[in-house]
């Protein structure tokens, strides 16, 4: 049963891959109907879970013997607990919506068939990964994540841009994947086995210093796949996928896997201090990065995307403070499941209908035109941001809670930063729904060639495109995800606090502390809102009150490092390409002076001797037998001599 | 043989006796002589070979030149067959295992490696058979096609004899019980039990071969050359193996096997008088047993007596040298391996370091000099010296593991050389075979079947794991380290690299460069020589594959009887 969870989307995936052009009318809805069967599977896993006492609902099969070696057992095997679950069900719940939204959104295009084959083996990866009982399996649905998101992004690869993407997107993620496969060594070696369970309940028995390397190697994993600092770069150029695969990769899948990993590792981190804290500090330093970011983008999906590595941000934060803050971590992932999603549907949505145009300073004024969208990316919206009541507010104002509580010094600096990240989220979110679908209609201007302005980011393709956008709601087939996704972004979040009702599904699998903040609890709220008024008010005085000019102004120094993404790449650039080239080439130097060297000279060596034994050759029958008495006499003296010593 | 045996039965049993023991002293105490008794079933391969060997030459004193080829064709095979037959018969009935007994008076042991060696040789024989009788490749004569064999060998070579008899079509069907003589003479020679046998088993199988390396159809005069070259420096060897034998004799008083070693291992003391001044010098026994090994290492091809194999293999007809170099290798292991295994066993501590010393340069000389050959025939020469090295590596083990690891070394190398040099009887321009390594250029683009199945021969030369080189060195390797001889594995390690290196550079030259323009042509066989190289390669690929149950077979033979 747990097996087809993953078998569904993975035989989507076959069928659909291999199947060649007779699937083309069908595919898609194939591929969305098994990406809902496993959501079906997955909702009566949940249903026969809930059934269960909360101590025994972790379920375990076993499907095959995967590495059957004396001291080295690894199975493919798979265990389903509230953690699990939970993933499970955002993952193909979320997945099936975007699915189905990319049936609309997909239409026209001649690879569609394709790309529900890549969608359905994204849900299958990440499923396998969340599934997994052991390390070794989750990294192969690790590196599944990987493979699909590299398809995926990298779909329209007819685009320069876009293939430049996914390489940058699969390279950066080679980076945590040699984190985690040095982590799996480094258990190995420890503890003699990867698999969860025994790992886990032994993880005490190890040293401080063991748990901390393996830590560290665990977080550098999530790093990659999470867009976490220093291995973010790829995220935003991942935009170059189409909409529903951003919508896939931040809501849903890949970048919660990093959240997932450290989470339920927990137990590992909870005897390294050392590492946990690494884990907080690279939570806030993505946190402002991502916000900060997300600032300046006018690209409407980029900024989505700055969004969701603060977001991130706070999940890995949230995740860093131990058991005070393990389920907070999760909560946020959930609630942001879906407001991400619904954010991005609706920006593709926007695109879609704005001829695919990205760059903000272009809309304005849509919300007559695409009520739906408008209402829908509105609700998420205001979830992100927190506003009160709506999910976003619930699960961000947990993590700063718990952020305070994490004591001294450390406890308020967190909580500042935290608190410093909500209030530029609801800056920079505000400033995407101001630009969007308020103020002038700026499309409607005749778009006039742009001054080389080098640190704008170059918007869409079709910015060159003299056709005038005209500007209409999406089909249903999109529309409906969205008004799902909606519903969640409100209620999740208040449905999950009702009662610590989701704290208390998850406690089993992560343990939970109740934090100790040296401010009470309606204090942070209280703050949490002030900030979020501050953010708005600074967005709106900005864009709301003054028209946005379509040119992007110059902008100060911090605004125009932000465009370049705060420098990301030139900072890579210098350090890592340069680097790696000069140490390639002095490699190259030393295989062809040192290494042909030897082995040329070795070559060499042997060809002389060659040639000079050779000439012992002679032709010559008395020559010949000369030798063999030669050496028929040193083979008998060397007997007697044997004997002799 | 069987007499002088008698005679030391004899010599010990009149003890009071002072004269030298003679022939004539033998049969007076003729009530004492006994009547020679022969386990004919056992014997019963070699004598099918050679009986029909002897069928052959008076099918070419009395048949119709025409006939002559079908009916030599015939016999032979159904000569060989017949054998092969009565050996898988005598292994069935567990000659080789439980019942191994020494036969013909003490002259023959009939045990497991015999068994094995000699099945090995007659399938050897049989594929031999097949690629003598290939006629498709020369251009037909009048008389109907022929084979790559002199047409009248008696002629001188670029006479006015030798253009009538190619305008003729004559052909030298001789060659057909020649190969038969070398193959009941192979059969005995890891059968020989007496040192005596030993010597004469040499001369059965080795005079036939000196006759059929000067039998080529093209280039006679290089042919002859190696024919002479390899007579006289055989001859020469067969003294060492005599002079020793006659050392052997003075320290033991007996020349076979198990009762020189008896009286080595001081079980035995010899009682003769007439030998009391030589008996127990170890002095004879070391340099004895250094000549008769000597003799040995001559036909294996082992540094420093190795020095005819190149100039033989090339100058032989190339069937002839696919013959020889498969199946006089089997014998001469077989008996190496005898004679050390049984004869010495006692002198391990003295002939182990100068076997590692004749090891290791045997197996880097021929790996080291293959590498500026120019000629395929002399670079597979240089290769087969190279393979002696890695065999001798196997024969150092002295354990039941070096037995059979080097028998089944022998069996899968003996296939892949009989295929190997078949292919390059195929590779011929309108001098007869292309056997400079320049015409090979670019083989692999005329004809990539062909170029294919060299490779896969080359592949399996060096020892690339899922052929049978692999198979066979990781054996002999395995055996020889477990045996105390690491050293020895890590010089026929480095010894095997520089092989690869010349292997592959012909499967580089043949599909990797440019053809030359006035290149050869393949010729297209008969089913003869197509089943010979197809068998090469089954095999090759079979015992790489799988090579368990061939392991296993081995294994079980592994046993002297002594």
């Amino acid at each position: 049963m747990i097996g087809l969870l993953v078998g569904v989307p993975l035989l989507g995936a076959a069928v659909l891959l291999c199947g060649g052009r007779r699937l083309d009318r069908t595919g898609h809805w194939l591929g969305t109907l098994l990406a809902a069967v496993s959501f079906a599977i997955g909702a009566a896993l949940f249903a026969s879970m809930l059934g269960e006492d909360a101590e025994s609902r972790a379920m375990h099969s076993k499907l095959f013997s995967w590495v059957p070696v004396e001291g080295f057992q690894a199975d493919v095997a798979f265990q389903l607990d509230q953690l699990s679950m939970t993933f499970v069900l955002l993952i193909t719940g979320v997945g099936t919506l975007i699915h189905l939204y990319s049936v609309g959104y997909m239409e026209h295009d001649p690879g569609r068939r394709r790309f529900f084959g890549y969608l359905n083996l994204f849900l299958a990866a990440m499923l396998l990964l969340v599934l997994a009982d052991n390390y070794l399996l989750l990294y192969v649905g690790w590196e599944g994540v990987g493979l699909a998101s590299y398809l995926l992004i990298g779909f329209w690869q007819h685009k320069p841009t876009a293939a430049t993407a996914a390489k940058k997107a699969f390279i950066v993620n080679r980076v945590g994947d040699a984190g985690l496969a040095i982590a799996i060594f480094l258990m190995f070696t420890t503890f003699g086995t990867f698999a969860f369970a025994p790992v886990l309940s032994s993880a005490g028995d190890a040293s401080e210093g063991q748990l901390t390397a393996i830590g560290l190697m665990l977080l550098l994993a999530a790093c990659g796949k999470s867009a976490q600092v220093p291995l973010q770069s790829w995220l935003g150029d991942a935009m170059e996928g189409p909409t529903p695969v951003s919508a896939l990769i931040h809501a849903a899948t890949m970048v919660t896997a990093g959240v997932y990993l450290i989470t339920r590792s927990g137990a590992i981190f909870n005897g390294a201090p050392d590492a946990q804290l690494v884990v907080v500090v690279v939570g806030a330093v993505t946190l402002l990065f991502g916000a900060i970011v997300g600032c300046a983008k006018d690209d409407i999906k980029k900024a989505l995307a700055g969004s969701t590595m603060s977001q991130i941000g706070y999940m890995i934060l949230a995740a860093g403070l131990g058991p005070i803050g393990y389920a907070f971590a999760i909560m946020h992932l959930v609630t942001h499941g879906f407001f991400k999603a619904g954010l991005f549907l609706g920006a593709g949505s926007v695109m879609h209908g704005m001829n695919d145009e990205v760059d903000m300073r272009r809309y304005g004024g849509l919300r007559k035109y695409m009520p739906v969208t408008f209402v829908t990316f509105g609700l998420g919206y205001l979830a992100i941001i927190g506003f009160p009541g709506l999910s976003g507010f619930f699960s961000k104002d947990q993590i700063i809670e718990a952020a305070f509580a994490k004591g001294g010094t450390e406890g308020w600096i967190l909580g500042a930063v935290t608190l410093l990240g909500a209030a530029i989220t609801a800056y920079y979110m505000t400033r995407v729904m101001l630009m969007t679908f308020f103020g002038e209609e700026r499309w409607r201007q005749a778009p006039t060639p742009s001054p080389a302005e080098p640190d704008v980011e170059p918007a869409a393709e079709t910015r060159g495109e003299h056709a005038e956008p005209h500007p209409h709601e999406s089909p249903k087939v999109m529309t409906i995800p969205m008004i799902v996704l909606a519903f969640g972004s409100v209620f999740a979040g208040g449905i999950f606090k009702a009662g610590d009702s989701f704290v208390n599904w998850l406690e089993p699998v992560t343990a939970f502390e109740h934090g100790h903040s040296p401010v009470s609890a309606t204090t942070v709220t209280a703050a949490t809102v002030v900030s979020l008024v501050i953010g708005v008010g600074a967005a709106w005085f900005q864009y709301g009150r003054k028209p946005v000019p379509v040119v992007a102004p110059r902008g100060n120094l911090l605004t125009r490092a932000a465009r370049r993404d705060l420098l990301q790449d030139d900072f890579n650039h210098v350090v890592l390409v340069s680097g790696g080239t000069h140490l390639t080439r002095s490699l190259v130097y030393v295989d062809h002076k040192v290494v042909d060297g030897a082995v040329n000279g070795t070559a060499a060596t042997f060809g002389g001797l060659s040639g000079r034994l050779r000439r012992l050759q002679n032709g010559f029958a008395r020559s010949y037998a000369v030798s063999m008495f030669g050496g028929a006499a040193v083979l008998i003296a060397a007997t007697l001599l044997m004997r002799a010593v | 043989m069987t007499g002088v045996t008698g005679m030391t039965q004899v010599a010990s049993a009149g003890g009071t006796s002072d004269a030298v023991p003679s022939l004539w002293t033998i049969a007076a105490a003729g009530d004492k002589l006994q009547a020679p008794s022969i386990e004919y079933g056992k014997l019963s391969p070699v004598l099918i070979v050679l009986g029909a060997a002897a069928v052959g030459v008076l099918i070419d004193a009395f048949a119709p030149r025409k006939a002559r080829y079908s009916a030599q064709l015939f016999v032979a095979l159904a000569g060989l067959a017949a054998a092969f037959a009565a050996v898988i018969g005598l292994a069935a009935s567990g000659a080789g295992t439980t019942k191994a007994q020494i036969a013909g008076m003490g002259a023959l042991a009939v045990d497991g490696p015999t068994l094995f060696l000699q099945g090995t040789l007659l399938l050897v024989g049989i594929v031999g058979v097949f690629t003598f009788a290939e006629r498709r490749l020369e251009p037909a004569g009048r008389g109907g096609r022929v084979d790559s064999f002199a047409a009248q060998p008696a002629a001188v070579p670029g006479g006015e004899g030798e253009q009538q008899a190619v305008k003729a079509g004559w052909t030298t069907t001789e060659v057909f019980p020649l190969l038969l003589f070398a193959v009941g003479g192979m059969l005995l020679f890891p059968a020989a039990n007496d040192l005596l046998t030993l010597f004469i088993a040499l001369e059965v199988f080795s005079l036939p071969l000196y006759l059929l390396c000067a039998l080529a159809r093209r280039r006679r005069l290089l042919s002859q050359e190696a024919a002479v070259k390899y007579f006289l420096l055989g001859a020469f060897s067969s003294a060492f193996l005599l002079f020793g034998t006659a050392l052997l004799y003075g320290y033991a008083g007996t020349v076979n096997y198990s009762a020189i070693a008896r009286v080595i291992s001081g079980a035995d003391a010899v009682s003769d008088p007439v030998l009391a001044d030589t008996t127990g010098n170890d002095a004879l026994l070391l340099i004895g047993g250094a000549l008769v090994v000597m003799g040995l290492l001559f036909k294996v091809g082992a540094v420093p007596f190795h020095m005819w194999t190149p100039d033989v293999y090339q100058g032989a007809p190339t069937p002839v040298t696919g013959f020889m170099a498969a199946a006089t290798k089997v014998a001469a292991f077989g008996a190496l391996l005898r004679l050390l295994y049984v004869v010495l066993p006692g002198l391990r501590w003295d002939w182990r370091p100068v076997m590692w010393g004749v090891a290791i340069l045997t197996m880097l000389g021929g790996a080291i000099v293959a590498i500026t050959q120019t000629d395929i025939k002399r670079l597979l020469a240089y290769s087969s010296i190279a393979h002696a090295g890695f065999l001798l590596a196997g024969v150092i083990a002295t354990s039941e593991d070096g037995i059979s690891s080097v028998l089944f070394y022998l069996a899968a190398y003996s296939f892949v050389t009989l295929g190997a040099f078949a292919v390059v009887t195929l590779v011929r321009d309108a001098g007869g075979e292309a056997t400079h390594l320049s015409k090979w250029a670019g083989l692999g683009r005329r004809s990539p079947l062909l170029a294919a199945v060299f490779a896969v021969f080359l592949l399996a030369f060096a020892g690339i794991p899922l052929t049978s080189g692999f198979a066979g060195k990781f054996a002999v390797f395995k055996a020889a380290a477990e045996g105390g001889a690491g050293a020895l594995v890590v010089v026929g390690v480095i010894a095997s690299a520089i092989a690869a290196f010349f292997y592959l550079r012909v499967i580089v030259l043949m599909f990797f460069s440019e053809p030359q323009a006035d290149g050869p042509s393949v010729a297209v066989p008969s089913v003869m020589t197509t089943s010979a190289i197809a068998l090469g390669v089954v095999v090759t690929v079979v015992l790489g594959v799988a090579p368990q149950y061939f392991l296993d077979l081995a294994g079980q033979a592994g046993v002297f009887v002594r």
